[in-house]
């Protein structure tokens, strides 16, 4: 039940976007098209689960030898290699998939979700299941935030909107709203 | 050879109004938005992203020309990533309470593309002391920044800044410490400054 609870905490509660405000830069950055978004939320999908299960066994190794506070270098080093591997890797075995996912890929290095989940995993001293269940839930709820806000967005290209505010500003302020709509969720689960 | 201080004062105002990383090229906005619900801790965030922008610019300006160019980006990363640990374990052992509020959002200063794209674009190729003035510059721009946005949350939320009461309980907007409050107060600045660019470029 307890993983329950994770999974729809991570996915809808505290999603990461709207209301953890990690990833925004890809947020802001991918989400002016559709199949953009889509083709970005699969990616991070698929990168936050290999790269908290790799943190999570790195981070057990750490405890293990007592060195902690090389953390933050181990993860983002491991999360970029890992990032590279699965690009060669997918370009040899499926170049249609490569195709699809290319460009974003090595975007994801820097894309602070993946780094912040793993992070928090660690920090809420979750064991390996409830890490992966809190990485799937919180890149599936990137995605899905991602996917409707790119939605939004192509409507919001049509509207007529005053000189000052054309451009990032209006697109920050719609996703105010629908981080307000998220907030919804809360008190869905009561932890 | 002597740079003359005229060109040294215009790379350190860039980073504050022209090339304002926040509010001009729009950068760095997960810890932006995240630590602003109140002047204290943007301004804490701020300064902690200053310094590690500052020491991660002089090094790799310094090592710029032993590195291979192939290899540079993950170099570029150990650099930063040495120096936001220092500060993380600083921030733990002086600044306790600020750190719990911060939490995850110290070490995320890896990956704040402020820190990396001024280690790409500039520091890579400009000698060290040009690279230590970007370095002030954009972070006093950064922390300026992030101060005004969690003053004006900090304001509007709660009626107080830096703590001190301003109008009380009377007239807060409970939504702007919440994370629709930093999207939203984002949005507004941002097309604050640019009605004003815009009207400056008319005159």
């Amino acid at each position: 039940m307890k993983l329950f609870f994770i999974l729809i905490s991570a996915m809808l509660i505290n999603n990461l976007i709207l209301s953890r405000f990690l990833g925004i830069c890809p947020f802001l950055g991918v989400s002016r098209k559709l199949d953009t978004a889509v083709g970005m939320g699969i990616s991070v999908i698929f990168v936050m689960i290999l790269s908290s299960t790799a943190a999570w066994f790195i981070d057990a190794l750490l405890k293990v030898w007592g060195i902690e506070y090389l953390k933050i270098i181990t993860f983002i080093l491991v999360i970029a290699a890992l990032v590279q591997f699965v690009e060669i890797f997918m370009k040899k075995a499926s170049p249609t998939l490569y195709e699809a996912l290319g460009i974003y890929l090595p975007l994801i290095t820097t894309n602070c979700a993946i780094l912040g989940i793993a992070l928090l995993n660690s920090q809420l001293e979750y064991n390996f299941l409830e890490s992966l269940v809190n990485a799937i839930g919180a890149s599936v709820g990137f995605a899905l935030a991602l996917v409707i806000f790119a939605s939004i967005r192509e409507r919001l290209e049509f509207a007529d909107i005053p000189k000052p505010f054309a451009g990032m500003a209006s697109v920050l302020i719609a996703a105010s709203l629908l981080s307000m709509a998220f907030m919804g969720f809360k008190g869905l689960v009561k932890m | 050879m002597r740079v003359d201080n005229k060109t040294i004062w215009k790379e350190f105002t860039k980073g504050i109004i022209r090339e304002n990383p926040t509010f001009v090229q729009v950068l760095g906005m997960c810890p932006t938005l995240a630590t602003t619900t109140n002047a204290i801790n943007g301004f804490g965030m701020g300064v902690a992203t200053f310094i590690v922008l500052v020491l991660s610019n002089v090094v790799i300006s310094s090592i710029r020309k032993v590195v291979p160019n192939r290899i540079r980006i993950p170099i570029f990363i150990v650099v930063i990533a040495s120096f936001v640990t220092v500060i993380d374990m600083l921030m733990h052992a002086f600044t306790y309470e600020l750190w719990k509020t911060l939490a995850l959002y110290v070490p995320l200063i890896v990956v704040n593309c402020i820190i990396m794209g001024r280690a790409e674009a500039f520091a890579s190729k400009n000698t060290v002391k040009r690279s230590f003035i970007d370095g002030l510059g954009m972070g006093v721009g950064f922390t300026t920044a992030l101060t005004l946005l969690g003053a004006t949350r900090e304001l509007l939320g709660s009626g107080t800044i830096f703590g001190i009461t301003i109008w009380g309980n009377a007239l807060n907007i409970f939504v702007m410490i919440l994370p629709p409050g930093g999207f939203l107060m984002m949005g507004l600045l941002l097309g604050m400054f640019n009605a004003i660019g815009q009207t400056k470029k008319k005159a």
